[in-house]
């Protein structure tokens, strides 16, 4: 970033301090939120390479370059940094802090110095994590669900790792409370429930989730180091300890957790979406109505992760006819998008593929999580690669390409430069169908029976196996085209400013890039969020 | 929520509020003592939700707060029902 | 800047809530243990809790009561321009929180005496409910335990700063929040004290 290049004075130089300390320990959310967004996107890249191998491993039966140890550290480590380290923290800690206080007309969060607080326990618990790779006996090999009795049993190094992420979920839990006073006290004049931008809304359930839920999976994960380092036996099953009751606390967090991941990628697809349909938002009480509900829904299923843990099967019923439940907001929400654009002014521009994308890449993650969601059916794939297939659909395919669609669209505004349009399509264009061979080949084979997490298969599944493998490096190509083109374009690209996409959140009525405090003085908002009529663009 | 509604609360309200508590504390330790079977245990809490009522209402000025925070509140305690109450559709059941 | 931003209190209470709402359900995923726990092992349960001494258990529910109390009159006092009377109540706040911890000592060593700690041999070799209790009876009051000790300092530190004149009857969010605090760590001994040592 070259300050003296940039349009106008704004919160990259207005405050006069530009080094490192003036970000590290600064409050402006914005800086906050580009701290939070460069240190996940570290992390995504670190666990995407870690995927790759893993990939590369599968790419052929047998030993191809790591030994099953091997293996088995890197799964868990890929998915521990990408589930605790990118996409929990993402989409709160990069884009919330980045638009929520401007898109509610505020100057800042409600407790700006606890935001900064909030950042960096997620790096510490990010440094503990990464410490625990390299030290003691070896990084953890037990899935990312540390899974007792073996991770109360295996000689690596668990214990580090989950301090790590039970200091991460204090940062979560610190990132929602503050949001959550956030948009009930600082809203501006005028900005009431039913103007809030609907990515408020997404931010507004998921700091619930956060608050509700992240605490038992810090008492579940203090569980495990007291179980490890005291031999306090409540899920050892030989002492009276019932290791399915690991299980259930678990899930409860970690099955909420994943509409951490998903609930705030609705909200921005919710906000792409009309802006580039130059229309507004189809049903939008129902769309702010169904984050909510899903949050709440979401609250309730987490035993359809242990259908064949040995639960009841009264548990088995509830649970398996709650998960259908969730599914009706999900729904709301994609009729909804899908509404808006009916009749729509489309204009396919690189934040709007990403959005579309979401939509089809998300129905399927969602209609084979019903697949899943039924007791029947998820006993025949349950711990397959179908499972893999699935939850990269809805994470990946969904919060993923929601996030990349997110740099494409929100990031121009804070660096005052863009990326050029016709890389970024074929960018996109590289990694949607990288993207289904990877992982529709997973959803086949595990159909067809491969297990998840094992470093070897049988000679039958190897021609699917070679072909995600493909898939994956057209992927990965694809995310390095992404990267160079949006980066390149954000430091050296052509100017933007003013509002070119036609958005009418307030995001786009204030300054490019936006000064510290964001508004020249304090607004007052007379329309809502998607009353496109008011920007006076056409 | 308005800035302004910052009760103060007498010395005189929370000391009677203290006396209760310690006499519900008396109460629960001589319930205990009864041959009560199972109730025993609903008695115990009733008594802890009632002392703890209490506590909220006057103590942390529950009592005097805006509606919000008692939703909030009662969100929060019924998510935990939730959680300990759908645990025992398996533990039950098993 | 953060500094310029006008001071909200309510916000301040309303972020303060819904950190005690997570602390609450922190102790919940323990609560929900001991309940799944109480169902299946009633009898060992019921002698693991007769083992507990009530007197003790007893004696440190008055003290917390009575530093909730003290905590409730240290706010009122600076609500009404008394910083000297709050600073000693918070004191005796402070006071009442060493004596639990110390209770607590004395009783987890008289425990530790008779073999009772987690993975202990008579523990290992004796019925498998009572090892489960125990075990949830330490992690429950060590974890309740370990509040106390975070309260108690957060107390002082709050008591540092009514001494310096930042806390006064307009600016109390410091202590009124550091009182809310203590009395979550009191709310949930309420609990505990019959669960663990009056049941069955």
């Amino acid at each position: 970033m070259n300050p003296q290049k940039l349009p106008q004075s704004s919160f990259w130089n207005d405050t006069g301090k530009t080094g490192i300390t003036s970000w590290i320990f600064s409050t402006d959310h914005k800086r906050i939120g580009l701290l939070y967004f460069y240190s996940v996107l570290g992390f995504f890249l670190i666990a995407v390479c870690l995927g790759l191998l893993l990939r590369i491993e599968l790419m052929a039966p047998g030993r191809t370059i790591m030994g099953p140890q091997t293996y088995n550290a890197l799964f868990t480590v890929h998915g521990v940094i990408m589930v605790f380290l990118f996409i929990i923290p993402g989409f709160p800690g990069a884009f919330g802090n980045l638009i929520m206080p401007i898109q509610i007309g505020a100057r800042d969060v409600a407790f700006p110095r606890l935001n900064l607080f909030s950042w960096w326990l997620y790096m510490l618990g990010a440094v503990i994590i990464i410490t625990a790779l390299f030290t003691g006996s070896g990084p953890p090999d037990t899935g990312w669900t540390f899974y007792v009795p073996f991770s109360t049993r295996t000689g690596t190094n668990v214990s580090l790792a989950v301090f790590g992420v039970f200091i991460i979920g204090f940062s979560s839990i610190l990132t929602g409370l503050n949001f959550v006073t956030t948009i009930h006290r600082l809203r501006a004049e005028g900005m009431t429930w039913t103007r809030l931008p609907l990515f408020v809304w997404s931010l507004y359930a998921t700091a619930w989730v956060q608050i509700l839920a992240t605490p038992i999976l810090g008492i579940t994960l203090a569980l495990v180091i007291a179980e490890r380092m005291l031999g306090t036996g409540l899920f050892d099953a030989a002492r009276g300890g019932d290791p399915i009751m690991y299980q259930h606390l678990f899930w409860i967090y970690s099955h909420p957790a994943v509409y951490i991941m998903i609930l705030p990628a609705m909200g921005v697809i919710s906000e792409i979406i009309p802006v580039f349909s130059r229309k507004p938002v189809f049903g939008y009480k129902m769309i702010a109505f169904s984050s909510v509900a899903i949050a709440a829904a979401g609250s309730l299923v987490w035993g359809h992760h242990m259908f064949t843990s040995g639960m009841s099967d009264t548990a088995v019923l509830v649970f398996s006819f709650l998960t259908f439940v969730v599914a009706i907001p999900s729904a709301i929400k994609v009729f909804n998008w899908v509404s808006t654009l009916y009749k729509g002014s489309i204009s396919l521009e690189a934040p709007m593929l990403f959005a579309l994308s979401f939509l089809l890449l998300f129905s399927i993650g969602g209609l084979t999580g019903l697949i899943l969601g039924a007791a029947a059916t998820d006993i025949h794939v349950h711990d397959t690669q179908f499972v893999v297939g699935h939850f990269h659909y809805v994470i990946f395919g969904g919060s993923g390409f929601a996030f990349f669609g997110a740099m494409h669209y929100w990031l121009p505004k804070f660096y005052g430069r863009r990326y050029k349009e016709k890389p970024a399509l074929i960018a996109w264009s590289m990694m949607f169908v990288g993207f289904n061979i990877t992982y529709f080949c997973m959803m086949v084979l595990g159909m067809k029976g491969m297990p998840r997490r094992y470093y070897d298969y049988l000679p039958e599944f190897a021609p699917l196996n070679l072909a995600s493998t493909l898939g994956s490096w057209l992927l990965a190509l694809g995310l390095i085209l992404l990267l160079v083109n949006l980066f390149r374009g954000l430091l050296r690209g052509e100017p933007f400013s003013g509002n070119p996409w036609g958005g009418a959140t307030l995001e786009w009525s204030v300054a490019t890039p936006p000064p510290t405090e964001n508004f020249e003085e304090e607004p007052v908002v007379t329309h809502g969020p998607y009353d496109f009529k008011s920007t006076g663009i056409p | 929520m308005n800035d302004t509604n910052h009760h103060i609360i007498s010395y005189t309200k929370l000391t009677s509020v203290w006396l209760t508590l310690l006499a519900l504390t008396g109460l629960t330790i001589w319930v205990s003592g009864l041959d009560l079977g199972v109730n025993r245990v609903w008695g115990a809490l009733a008594i802890a939700s009632l002392k703890s009522g209490l506590v909220i209402a006057f103590f942390m000025h529950m009592k005097y707060e805006d509606k919000l925070l008692r939703w909030l509140l009662f969100v929060a305690l019924l998510t935990l029902a939730i959680f300990i109450g759908f645990t025992f559709f398996d533990v039950l059941y098993r | 800047m953060s500094e310029q931003l006008h001071r909200d209190k309510s916000g301040a209470t309303l972020g303060m809530w819904l950190f005690l709402l997570t602390e609450l359900i922190l102790f919940g995923g323990l609560f929900l243990l001991y309940a799944v726990y109480l169902a299946r092992y009633p009898h060992e349960f019921a002698s693991g809790g007769k083992e507990l001494n009530v007197v003790f258990g007893a004696v440190n529910t008055v003290v917390l009561l009575t530093s909730s109390l003290l905590a409730a009159m240290a706010v009122t006092a600076v609500q009404r321009g008394a910083p000297r009377t709050s600073i000693r109540l918070l004191l005796g706040t402070i006071g009442c929180a060493l004596i639990f911890l110390g209770i607590k000592y004395v009783e987890w060593n008289e425990k530790f005496g008779h073999d009772i700690y987690p993975s202990s041999q008579r523990l290992i070799k004796g019925p498998q409910g009572e090892s489960v209790f125990f075990s949830l009876y330490f992690l429950t009051t060590g974890l309740h335990g370990l509040h106390v000790l975070i309260g108690a300092t957060l107390l002082g530190f709050v008591a540092v700063r009514v001494q310096q004149g930042r806390v006064d009857s307009n600016n109390n969010s410091w202590l009124e929040n550091g009182a809310l605090y203590w009395h979550l760590v009191d709310l949930i001994w309420i609990f505990i004290f019959p669960l663990y040592y009056l049941i069955l």
